[in-house]
């Protein structure tokens, strides 16, 4: 792991879950696999803490848990998945998107939680929604149930790894930890359940005014009393479907850049077609025949199947697709995108011209000094400077031909060439460091106004209590002026720039999405 | 080779008008300090996506990170004990719902100990042998001993019984024993050094039945 996503990954648990949670997470990414003493030994957290911390981290599938012999049992940290918690407000939309707020809010539970029983799932979201709706509507049990099955069998949601039914607990001791154990065939199997119910509004005593002792409210009493009928079924939102669906979105709006609105739709098709069917990891997706696209065409295009065939075969013959013959070749279009991010970072830095170099580059694969020139059309000086520019941020890099066996530099090539693979990796890198930044930067703004930002609280919470108890309006009126006016200018420019980092946070990670997936799926192939 | 160092002239092993200078031109000077810490950008960054779906994803992940805040799972650092007791940070604490995980599905090994017992029973003990309120502190740690001994022996019968992890284990088990022991002399002396006449177990239920009984006291007292 390197620096750069330590630094993350730290910022992110400190912000999610606090910093002792963070101490602990953070020393299991680096040092790799320990049990639990080492763990609190060498961070000096007492042992309770330490307990409690990596409760919540395996909770949240951060860390899992190994038995070794002898009994020892090893946690370790997924570095991967806590990059992830950046992205959970995308997954949380795209449910959104799909399904609707019933499904938004399914998965935003399902995020927050880490791993839910249904029963539990349902209540939850029923409740919420019911806040939302007017008096007297309730939101019903069965309605939520058919969102959550749904999204089960597109297999956005997927069940939890089960711990094995005990067989026979009185020979020998029980094991120091359980080993949890997944059938792919019942990672979709949705357990037969009738919930009846309808969702709960929050008594208006019950709800929180700021200044009210809530120290002697009592705590709230499980009501537990029947047995929950699917008890230890635990379900976990599958972040691997969300990626497939961001992968085929990019697609789609690429080749739409490109080509029109109905080629854009037709690939959307075939993608769609082969969601469940293609395994994430697949390059390419199944073949399909041309009848059965013609024939799984949203509703709306009315097409006839000779302009599909000609949409077809220019998508396949376009030199730069990635398309033969009726399936998508995943890789590639992952590759195409990886590299068309990288031309245009090289076009923001360093200009326009350089971005031509740069794409000459791509194109030509190796290109000597004198030939860059010639091609790109740029006087030699200027050539030169932008190379070493773009070389000395490791976009292009230089290989080495030598005429003679004894690399004398005058007898040898120097070609440039441009290594997508490590260019993305050397781009990726400076994304999670960016991410780390704008982090940092936003939670010190907060804090350098944090007085301000606490004063303008209270005054809002005054002032919604005095509106709920029927107050004048010249008494309102006084209250709010309890904020001065370069104060109020002060809280709106704190709001901006709080506003537009985390909107440059959210942009860099689909920067990301777009690298992880383009150097994963390289991998894979190797 | 070709590029010997000829008889004192500076001769470069490559051909330099390749790299861009031509003979005779001032080379540029070295650079002796590390690159400036925001260094001036030629070009200015491109300006961010706005739009519906943009502004909807920002207010979801903004409240997400004040939502997050609020769940069991966000673990508060215990802060250091002030020097005053603030009366109003009793009643300012945020209502947070207690999270009990799963216990079927993680190593035993996280599950808190459960101290409750010990502490009831060495308490009880002193009480009981609590005549004048400053006891001798030695004594009550012969007490303690004694006690730990007592529970270590049918701790150490069960982990005998135990056939996997045998030494590792115990080991782990004394460790344990030793910690608990020695967090509860600290526990036990600081209970010591209140005086007041006031049996401990009154107040074992907790932070309520304290404050109700503190409100009483301030209107008996006429």
């Amino acid at each position: 792991m390197t620096q750069a996503e330590i630094k993350l990954c730290s910022l992110l648990l400190q912000e999610h879950f606090g910093e002792i949670v963070e101490k602990i997470g953070v020393h299991l990414i680096r040092t790799g696999s320990q049990p639990l003493r080492v763990i609190a030994h060498d961070t000096g957290t007492s042992l309770d803490q330490v307990k409690k911390a990596l409760c919540v981290l395996i909770q949240h599938n951060l860390v899992i848990y190994q038995v070794h012999k002898r009994g020892v049992v090893e946690y370790e940290a997924q570095c991967n998945r806590v990059l992830r918690m950046l992205r959970y407000p995308r997954y949380i939309y795209t449910a959104k998107t799909l399904y609707s707020d019933t499904g938004e809010l399914i998965v935003e539970e399902l995020l927050l939680n880490g791993k839910m029983t249904m029963s539990a799932v349902v209540k939850k979201v029923a409740d919420r929604l019911t806040e939302t709706m007017e008096d007297g509507k309730t939101m019903d049990y069965a309605e939520v149930s058919n969102t959550f099955v749904r999204l089960v069998d597109t297999h956005f949601v997927q069940r939890c790894p089960l711990v094995p039914a005990t067989e026979n607990s009185d020979t020998g001791p029980p094991p120091p930890a359980p080993t949890l154990v997944i059938n792919e065939k019942d990672m979709y199997l949705v357990p037969k359940l009738s919930l009846i119910g309808k969702g709960k509004r929050r008594r208006s005593s019950d709800e929180d005014a700021t200044g009210e002792p809530k120290a002697k409210r009592p705590k709230q009493s499980t009501d537990n009393k029947e047995p929950i009928p699917d008890d230890g079924i635990y379900w976990q939102a599958n972040l691997d479907r969300f990626h497939q669906h961001f992968r085929d979105q990019a697609i789609v709006s690429a080749v739409a850049n490109r080509m029109d609105q109905t080629s854009s739709e037709i690939v959307r098709t075939m993608l769609r077609m082969s969601e469940v069917t293609t395994p994430s990891g697949a390059p390419f997706t199944q073949p399909l025949s041309s009848n059965e696209i013609f024939r799984s065409l949203p509703v709306g295009y009315n097409i006839s199947k000779q302009v599909l065939d000609q949409y077809l075969t220019l998508l396949a013959d376009d030199p730069v697709s990635f398309f033969f013959s009726f399936f998508c070749y995943l890789h590639k279009a992952l590759g195409s995108l990886a590299t068309a991010t990288l031309e245009s970072v090289v076009q923001e830095r360093f200009g326009s011209r350089c971005a031509r170099i740069f794409r000459l580059v791509l194109q030509k694969k190796h290109l000597e000094q004198k030939q860059v020139e010639d091609f790109a059309m740029i006087p030699a000086k200027e050539a030169k400077d932008m190379l070493y520019k773009m070389l000395s941020e490791n976009f292009i890099s230089l290989q080495e031909i030598p005429k003679t066996p004894d690399h004398a530099p005058s007898r040898t090539f120097y070609l440039y060439t441009v290594n997508i693979l490590s260019a993305a990796r050397m781009l990726l890198h400076r994304c999670y460091k960016s991410v780390a930044n704008l982090i940092e930067r936003r939670q010190f703004e907060t804090k350098e106004n944090k007085r301000l930002l606490e004063k303008s609280q209270r005054v809002e919470a005054i002032i919604a209590s005095m509106q709920a108890t029927g107050a004048e309006e010249a008494q309102l009126q006084e209250i709010e002026e309890m904020i001065t006016a370069p104060e109020r200018q002060q809280l709106e420019t704190l709001k901006r720039n709080v506003n537009k980092l985390d909107a440059c946070e959210i942009q860099v990670d689909e920067t990301i999405f777009l690298l992880e997936s383009y150097i994963e799926s390289t991998m894979k192939r190797q | 080779m070709a590029g010997n160092k000829g008889r004192g002239r500076a001769a470069y092993t490559f051909n330099i008008e390749a790299v861009g200078f031509s003979r005779g031109d001032k080379l540029p000077d070295v650079v002796l300090k590390p690159p400036p810490l925001f260094p001036d950008t030629d070009y200015k960054p491109v300006p961010l996506k706005t739009g519906e779906s943009e502004d909807y994803v920002l207010a979801l992940k903004q409240e997400l990170r004040e939502t997050v805040k609020r769940m069991p799972y966000f673990v508060e650092t215990p802060e250091e004990k002030q020097d005053i007791e603030r009366y109003s940070k009793r009643y300012m604490k945020v209502y947070k719902e207690e999270w009990i995980p799963d216990w079927r599905r993680l190593p035993r090994e996280l599950m808190p100990r459960k101290k409750c017992k010990k502490g009831a029973k060495s308490k009880k003990a002193e009480d009981a042998g609590k005549g004048p309120s400053l006891t001798n502190p030695v004594d009550v740690l012969k007490k303690i001993e004694e006690l730990e001994k007592k529970g270590e022996g049918e701790k150490s019968d069960e982990e005998n019984e135990e056939k996997e992890g045998g030494k590792e284990k115990s080991k782990e088990g004394d460790d344990d024993e030793e910690d608990d022991a020695a967090e509860q002399e600290e526990y036990d002396e600081e209970e010591q050094e209140e005086e007041n006449d006031y049996i401990n177990s009154y107040f074992e239920d907790g932070d309520d039945f304290g404050a109700d009984s503190d409100d009483n006291m301030d209107e008996a007292t006429y």
